[in-house]
C-alpha cells in the first residue's frame, strides 16, 4: 500500500481535504458534544475490533456502522460526521493511506448519511415520539445513503491502485451486502432510541453480542486456515512414503474444486470436493512401503495391496462427520463408468458424484505430471485422452466440465493455490488472480 | 439441526453421578413448582407474550449449539429466557407493567423446555435432560433475583444515588440478576464436569468460566436488550434485536463446528500410523484418554490440554518417516537416539503446519527422558511431554503383558516407577496411579 499511484495519492488527498472542510463546519453547528465525544470513542472501540479480526463476514464491519448510525439519529449530521471523524482519526491503522483515508471516508460518507436522514426531520425527543413508519423510512434512507457512498469511495480507491474498473470492484465486494446493512441500520436505531433512555449501557448491551460474534467468526476463520494448513501439512507427509506422488494430492483437490464448481454445486459441496480431492490417497499408507516404491511392473498380490488403499482411506477419514459425503470419493474414486474398476466395480449412476469427479481430476494430474517411467502430457493430450475414455472410464459430464475449467484458469500444476480460492475472499487478489486465469487461457 | 455428540478420543468411562442426577432432580422440580403455582394464581397476565417467549424459548432449545468440548448451550432459548425474567413493562414509553411473576417465568420456561425435549426424543436425537434442566435452574435464579427479591427497589431506588435510566428502569437490578444466574451457571456446568471426567473442581471452574464467557455475556446483553427495548420501545423490538440473536446463534454453530471438525480430523490422522502399521491398533486413543486425564489431575487450562490431546494423538507420526515399520510399534525397544530422532521428524511433520508449533515442541521433547531435564539446563521438557511419555509407555507395557486386566496394569506401573526420577517424572507416575485408582483399573 506504501507506494500509491499518483492518482490514487491525489484522490486521498481530495477526501481528505473535503472531511476536513466537512468536520470544521461541523464543529461550528454541533450542540452535543458530550454525546458525540462518546460515540466518538464507542466507533474507535468498534473498529479497531475489526483490525484483529479477520474479515469474513459483513458483520466485522458492522458494529462501527451501527455505532456511526445511531450517532447520526441522536446528534444530527454534524455531530455524525464529527464522531465518524474523530473516532476514525483515534482508530490505530498503520500505513498511513489508511490512517488518512478511512477517517475521511467515514465523516464524508456519515454527513451524506446525516443530510439524508435530516430530510426526515426527526430530532431530539423525535426520536421516540415520531411515527414508527417515518423512523424506519428515515433509518432505510440513512442506511442506503451510506451503503452506495462509502463502498463508492472505498472502490475508487481499489480502482486507483489496482487498475481493475470501479464498477468491477463495487459489484464484486458490496453488492451482497445490501440486505445486511438494512437489518444493521435498523439495530442503529434501535440503539439511538434506547440512548435517550439508557445512555451508554445501551450502547454495550448491544454492542457486546455482536463483538463477541465477530470474535467467534474471527476463531473460526483462523480455525479454518488452521485447519487447511494442517490437513496439507499431514497430507504432504503421507505423500512422502510415494515417491512418485509429491504434490498430486493438492493438485487433484485443486481441479476436483473447480470442476465442482463448474459443474454448478453449491459452495459447501464444493468444499467437500475439494477435500474429498485432497484426501484421496491417504489410504496409500496402508499399503507397504516397498509396494509402492517399487520401479517396474507389479504383480498380482502386489496390486491387490495397492487396490485395498481407497478401504484404507475410508477406514482413516470416516469419523470425520464434515466428510461423511467426501467419503463416497475416496472409496470409489477407482471405479469405472463399464463397471470394471475397484474395490465395488460400481457401475454408470452408481458411482457417486463426488468420486466421479475424483476421477477425472485423478486422471488428469496424473497425465499432465512427470513420473519416473514416463514424461508428462501436455494438457491438450491429457483432454483427448479423456475425452477417448469418456462414458466408458469417466462421466462424460465432469470431462466437459474439466475441459471448461482448464479454459477458464489455465492449468499449471500450482499447489499454493489449494485453499486460496476459499480463504481469502479479498476482492483484488481474487479478481487478479482470476483474470491472469483467464489471459493465461486466452495466450495458450 | 441437533449436533451428534463429538466422535474423537471419548473422555474415559464417562460416569453420572449424584451431582448430575441432584441437577436433573431439583430442576425438574423447580419447573413443576413454577408451573403449579402459576396455576394456583391464576395463569399468567398477558397470555399473548408468555406464548412469545415460549415460542422462543422451545425454538432455541432446539437449535441448540454444542460448544467446544461438549457444552451444550441454547443462544436463542437462553437470551429468550433472560428476557422474559427481567420484563417488567410492556411498551412503548414502558405503558404498561408485564405483570408477570417469577414463578411465571419459570413454568414458561419449563414447559417450553419439556416440550422441546419430548420433541428431540421422538426425533431420535439426545435431549440432554440435565443440560435443559441446568437453564431452567438459571433461569429460576435470574427470574427470582430480579422479580422476586426486592433487589429493584433497594438498587435503583438509589441509596448512593445512581440513576441509569431516565425513565427508571432497574438497570443494576438487571445487572447483579445475570451476573448472578451466569455464575449458578458455570457452578453447575462445573460441578457436574468435575464429577463425569474425575477432575479436581477449582481448574474445572475455572475452566468452565473462560469456556462459556463469552456466550454468556452475549445472552445476558441480548436478554437485556430484549427486556429494555420491549420496555421502551415496544414488541417491535423483537424482529430488530433477531440480528445479534442470529449472529450470536451462527457464529458459534460454525466455531464450534470447525473445532470439532479439526479434532476429528487429528484424532482420524492419528490413526495414519494404526493404518500402515506402524503402532498398535488403538494406541494413539489410549494414550490420549489416559494423557488427558493425567492434564486434568494437574489442573491444565482447557488450552493447555487440547495441546496435550493433539501431541498425544499425533506423538508417533514420526514413524511415518520410517521405510519400514518397528516391530509392534512400540518406541519402548528402539534406541534413545533413534526415538528421538523418530520424534523430531513427527514434529517438522507438525510444525509445517505453521500454526501447531506447542503441539510440535511437545512431540519432539516426549522422547527425552525426564532426567536431562536437570542434566542440561539448555532442554526444557514440558509437562505435556512427560506426560505423554508416561502415558505411552504404560499403554506398551499394557498391551505386551502377558497377564490380563488389573495385574497387567500393576506390573506396567511397576516397570515405570523403577525408572522414575530418571525416564519418567515421579509426579506424573503419581498422577497416572491417581487416575487409575479412579476408573477402579487397579
Amino acid at each position: 500500500m506504501r507506494e500509491l499511484p499518483p492518482r490514487a495519492r491525489w484522490y486521498i488527498y481530495f477526501v481528505a481535504s473535503a472531511a476536513v472542510v466537512a468536520g470544521v463546519f461541523s464543529a461550528f453547528h454541533v450542540t452535543r458534544w458530550a454525546d458525540v465525544l462518546v460515540f466518538a470513542v464507542l466507533f474507535t472501540a468498534a473498529d479497531r475490533f475489526r483490525s484483529t479480526a479477520t474479515t469474513l463476514t459483513s458483520v466485522s464491519m458492522s458494529v462501527s456502522f451501527i455505532v456511526g448510525l445511531a450517532a447520526i439519529f441522536v446528534t444530527g449530521a454534524y455531530g455524525g460526521c464529527l464522531v465518524a471523524l474523530l473516532g476514525g482519526i483515534m482508530t490505530n491503522d498503520r500505513d498511513w493511506p489508511r490512517r488518512l483515508f478511512n477517517p475521511s471516508q467515514y465523516a464524508v460518507t456519515a454527513l451524506s448519511a446525516g443530510a439524508a436522514f435530516s430530510l426526515f426531520n426527526i430530532q431530539g425527543e423525535g426520536l421516540v415520539t415520531a411515527p414508527l413508519w417515518q423512523l424506519v423510512a428515515a433509518t432505510i434512507t440513512a442506511a442506503l445513503t451510506n451503503y452506495v457512498v462509502s463502498p463508492t469511495l472505498i472502490a475508487v480507491i481499489v480502482s486507483l491502485t489496482t487498475g481493475l474498473s470501479v464498477r468491477r470492484v463495487w459489484s464484486t465486494s458490496f453488492s451482497w451486502a445490501a440486505f445486511g446493512y438494512m437489518g444493521y441500520g435498523v439495530l442503529g436505531l434501535l440503539l439511538a432510541v434506547l440512548w435517550t433512555d439508557l445512555g451508554v449501557v445501551a450502547a454495550i448491551v448491544l454492542m457486546l453480542p455482536l463483538l463477541v460474534a465477530r470474535a467467534a467468526f474471527a476463531n473460526y476463520a483462523e480455525q479454518r486456515a488452521t485447519y487447511d494448513a494442517t490437513v496439507r501439512a499431514l497430507v504432504q507427509a503421507v505423500e512422502t512414503k510415494d515417491y512418485y506422488t509429491r504434490g498430486h494430492s493438492e493438485r487433484v483437490s485443486l481441479i476436483a474444486e473447480r470442476i465442482a464448481r463448474e459443474s454448478g454445486m453449491r459452495e459447501d459441496r464444493v468444499e467437500i470436493a475439494r477435500y474429498a480431492g485432497m484426501l484421496h490417497d491417504v489410504g496409500k499408507l496402508g499399503v507397504p512401503t516397498k509396494v509402492l516404491q517399487k520401479q517396474g511392473k507389479l504383480n498380482g498380490d502386489e496390486f491387490d495391496a495397492i487396490k485395498l488403499h481407497p478401504l484404507h482411506g475410508y477406514e482413516m477419514l470416516c469419523e470425520i462427520e464434515f466428510l461423511r459425503e467426501a467419503l463416497s470419493g475416496v472409496y470409489h474414486h477407482h471405479e469405472r463408468l463399464d463397471g470394471r474398476g475397484y474395490p465395488m466395480g460400481l457401475a454408470g449412476d452408481e458411482i457417486p458424484e463426488f468420486a466421479r469427479v475424483i476421477m477425472v481430476a485423478d486422471a488428469f494430474d496424473s497425465m499432465t505430471s512427470t513420473r519416473s517411467y514416463r514424461n508428462a502430457k501436455s494438457v491438450d493430450e491429457a483432454v483427448a485422452e479423456l475425452q477417448r475414455c469418456q462414458d466408458i472410464q469417466f462421466d462424460g459430464k465432469v470431462v466437459a466440465n474439466l475441459v471448461e475449467a482448464v479454459r477458464k484458469h489455465g492449468w499449471e500444476p500450482t499447489p499454493e493455490d489449494f485453499g486460496g480460492e476459499q480463504v481469502a475472499r479479498d476482492v483484488s487478489v481474487l479478481r487478479g488472480s482470476a483474470d491472469q486465469g483467464v489471459r493465461r487461457a486466452h495466450r495458450a | 439441526m441437533h449436533i451428534a455428540h463429538e466422535i474423537g478420543p471419548a473422555p474415559l468411562p464417562q460416569r453420572r453421578g449424584p451431582v448430575s442426577w441432584i441437577v436433573l432432580v431439583v430442576g425438574s422440580a423447580v419447573g413443576v413448582a413454577g408451573v403449579v403455582v402459576t396455576f394456583a394464581q391464576g395463569g399468567i397476565d398477558r397470555p399473548a407474550v408468555a406464548v412469545l417467549f415460549f415460542s422462543m424459548v422451545f425454538v432455541g432449545e432446539l437449535i441448540r449449539v454444542s460448544l467446544p468440548g461438549e457444552r451444550d448451550t441454547a443462544p436463542l432459548g437462553g437470551s429468550a429466557a433472560v428476557g422474559y425474567s427481567l420484563l417488567l413493562f410492556l411498551g412503548p414509553g414502558m405503558r404498561r407493567p408485564a405483570g408477570h411473576s417469577a414463578y411465571a417465568v419459570i413454568a414458561v420456561v419449563a414447559v417450553a423446555s419439556a416440550a422441546a425435549i419430548m420433541l428431540l426424543s421422538a426425533l431420535d436425537r439426545d435431549p440432554r435432560p440435565r443440560d435443559v434442566a441446568r437453564r431452567v435452574l438459571v433461569c429460576a435464579a435470574i427470574a427470582g433475583v430480579f422479580r422476586g427479591s426486592g433487589l429493584t427497589e433497594r438498587l435503583d431506588s438509589s441509596p448512593f444515588g445512581w440513576e441509569v435510566s431516565k425513565s427508571g428502569l432497574p438497570v443494576l437490578a438487571m445487572i447483579v440478576a445475570v451476573l448472578a444466574g451466569g455464575l449458578l451457571d458455570v457452578f453447575i456446568a462445573a460441578v457436574v464436569r468435575a464429577e463425569r471426567d474425575r477432575a479436581p473442581i477449582i481448574p474445572t471452574f475455572r475452566n468452565e468460566l473462560l469456556a462459556f464467557s463469552g456466550i454468556g455475556f452475549s445472552m445476558a446483553a441480548i436478554g437485556m436488550l430484549i427486556a429494555l427495548g420491549i420496555a421502551i420501545i415496544g414488541m417491535w423490538t423483537l424482529p430488530i434485536i433477531a440480528v445479534p440473536l442470529l449472529v450470536t446463534q451462527f457464529s458459534f454453530r460454525r466455531y464450534a463446528a470447525i473445532r470439532r471438525t479439526y479434532r476429528q480430523t487429528i484424532s482420524a490422522l492419528s490413526r495414519v500410523t494404526e493404518v500402515g502399521g506402524y503402532v498398535e491398533p488403538g494406541h494413539s486413543r489410549r494414550v490420549t484418554r489416559l494423557s488427558v486425564a493425567i492434564g486434568r489431575e494437574f489442573g491444565m487450562r482447557e488450552q493447555d490440554l487440547l495441546d496435550l490431546e493433539y501431541a498425544a494423538l499425533m506423538h508417533d507420526i514420526g514413524q511415518l518417516s520410517l521405510a519400514d515399520s518397528i516391530p509392534r510399534g512400540s518406541t519402548l525397544h528402539v534406541a534413545p537416539a533413534e526415538r528421538r530422532r523418530i520424534a523430531a521428524m513427527g514434529a517438522d511433520v507438525i510444525r509445517s503446519t505453521g500454526t501447531l508449533d506447542r503441539v510440535a515442541m511437545i512431540v519432539e521433547t516426549q522422547a527425552h527422558p525426564y532426567r536431562r531435564m536437570r542434566e542440561n539446563g539448555d532442554l526444557e521438557v514440558p509437562l505435556e511431554a512427560r506426560i505423554i511419555r508416561a502415558a505411552s509407555a504404560f499403554d506398551d507395557l499394557v498391551t505386551a503383558s502377558e497377564a490380563g486386566g488389573r495385574q497387567a496394569a500393576w506390573n506396567a506401573l511397576e516397570r515405570l516407577r523403577m525408572g522414575m526420577a530418571y525416564e519418567y517424572d515421579p509426579r506424573v507416575v503419581e498422577a497416572l496411579t491417581r487416575v487409575l485408582e479412579k476408573n477402579s483399573a487397579l
